[in-house]
């Protein structure tokens, strides 16, 4: 076990696919409570990253370590038993809120958020379904609490996957543009829920665009460019004045 | 028409329960085998997957004519004897679940596949993912195609009269035979088929709309 504060640390992590290698040997961490923004043009590898935490891909080499649980990324060869084991025990001590939801669509808010805690941790359903109830209220959508999926905006649908993240009691979420599918004006909102979710001093690790947000609440900010980490600092330095060509050129481009 | 009707009244009527027993338990063992054979079909497993291909190319590829007489008149041969019931029984479930794999299949793999990755980033294994997530999803989607393949192993219990079983077929062919109106009883079973299947497309349209209310 991971003694140090580092929820999670990634060593020289390369993935391809096919002929197009999206990351390149990616070096970064992310402590506990820290909330940390990637950054970076489309097709820099920021979201083949993200999901390379939790192994929804599968990277070709480097050292993933999350939760003190470390893993010797071989390819997308069939992972060993082991390997498989430390994998799952990763994601479920981590949680992913994805860009296009992927709320399930047969089960109501209420259900969403109770899945994970019922039918992988085991809680008690009397139990689960009180957290529930209560998330779904910290998001602000406890009267939809009994609508399927199919019924909810956009930015409701992303508020209850959040509280489903949430209900995992996870060490750290995995946020893949959890605000590029919304409409501007849905966006605010599940902006809004991700802000108190940092007051509780949740470790975040979130890929955006959304550049007021980084600039009030990350902690850092990772540029990711060319499948490398191209910068890791603070957002005063990344937003500010003094920040490369490479990044003001990028900066511009998401501005316009 | 209506006194032969009401003459042959008694053996029409055994002769639909019959063919509704047939169609019915066949397309119950159906699905149930059909399942198998389609959570085979996209298991990760190769020698699975290639038992799978091998049951749904055969069973899908031959006449179901030729399975029942196999069964009914072949296997004796190797000392399995069956009554004709149950012959015809085995060889609808065969040839249905070859069927119904497909279309349970194609309902598994129209889930989307966010579905999987929402379900395994919350730790779930592939069984709980494909028991809790996937199927309930999968098998909604499949609805209208198995609601066809039941009405057309309905039909399909016809050939069962080919090995002496006493469905409404086989009646109307014994009857015709005897009093030589072939036409009006071939004409009154064809009626009682189209009426059960009418019957079957009610319901099915009611459970789709009942789910599809619920979601999406």
């Amino acid at each position: 076990m991971n003694t140090d504060s580092r929820t999670v640390e990634v060593r020289g992590l390369s993935k391809a696919f096919g002929e197009n290698h999206v990351l390149r040997g990616v070096d970064f961490s992310v402590s506990k409570g820290e909330v940390v923004v990637v950054m970076g043009p489309s097709g820099s590898g920021k979201t083949t990253l993200l999901r390379s935490l939790n192994f929804l891909e599968m990277p070709d080499a480097g050292t993933v370590t999350v939760c003190g649980i470390d893993v010797e990324c071989a390819g997308s060869s069939k992972p060993s038993r082991e390997h498989q084991k430390r994998i799952r025990a990763i994601r479920q001590r981590t949680a992913m809120v994805f860009q296009s939801f992927n709320l399930f669509a047969h089960r109501t808010a209420l259900e969403n958020v109770m899945e994970g805690p019922v039918s992988v941790k085991g809680v008690p359903r009397a139990q689960a379904l009180e957290r529930a109830m209560h998330l779904l209220t910290q998001v602000g959508l406890a009267a939809k609490a009994d609508e399927y999926p199919g019924r909810l905006s956009g930015g409701q649908k992303q508020r209850v996957a959040i509280a489903r993240a949430l209900a995992m009691d996870p060490e750290v979420i995995l946020f893949d543009e959890p605000t590029s599918a919304l409409d501007p004006a849905l966006r605010e909102d599940v902006l809004n829920v991700m802000r108190d979710v940092a007051k509780l001093g949740m470790t975040m690790l979130i890929v955006t665009h959304e550049v007021r947000f980084a600039r009030d609440v990350a902690d850092r900010v990772v540029f990711m460019d060319g499948g490398v980490v191209a910068e890791d600092t603070t957002p005063q330095a990344f937003f500010g004045e003094g920040s490369s060509p490479r990044v003001r050129q990028f900066l511009h481009l998401i501005e316009t | 028409m209506t006194e032969l009707f009401m003459r042959s009244l008694p053996l029409l009527r055994s002769a639909v329960l019959m063919t509704i027993f047939l169609g019915l338990t066949s397309f119950v063992l159906g699905s149930t085998l059909g399942l198998l054979v389609a959570l085979a079909r996209v298991s990760s497993m190769g020698v699975l997957r290639a038992l799978a291909f091998a049951y749904v190319s055969i069973f899908r590829g031959t006449p179901l004519l030729v399975q029942i007489l196999l069964i009914y008149f072949g296997l004796p041969r190797y000392g399995l004897t069956l009554d004709p019931v149950p012959a015809a029984l085995l060889a609808l479930t065969m040839f249905s679940a070859a069927y119904l794999s497909e279309n349970f299949r194609s309902g598994i793999n129209a889930v989307d596949k966010g579905q999987w990755e929402a379900a395994m980033s919350l730790g779930m294994g592939y069984w709980k993912a494909m028991l809790r997530v996937i199927l309930p999803q999968g098998l909604r989607i499949a609805i209208p195609p198995v609601g066809s393949r039941l009405i057309a192993l309905i039909k399909d219990t016809s050939l069962a009269s080919t090995i002496t079983v006493v469905e409404l077929t086989r009646v109307a062919d014994q009857v015709g035979a005897s009093t030589f109106r072939y036409m009006e009883m071939f004409l009154m079973v064809g009626i009682i088929y189209w009426g059960i299947n009418q019957i079957l497309t009610i319901v099915q349209t009611v459970l789709e709309n009942r789910l599809s209310r619920r979601f999406v």
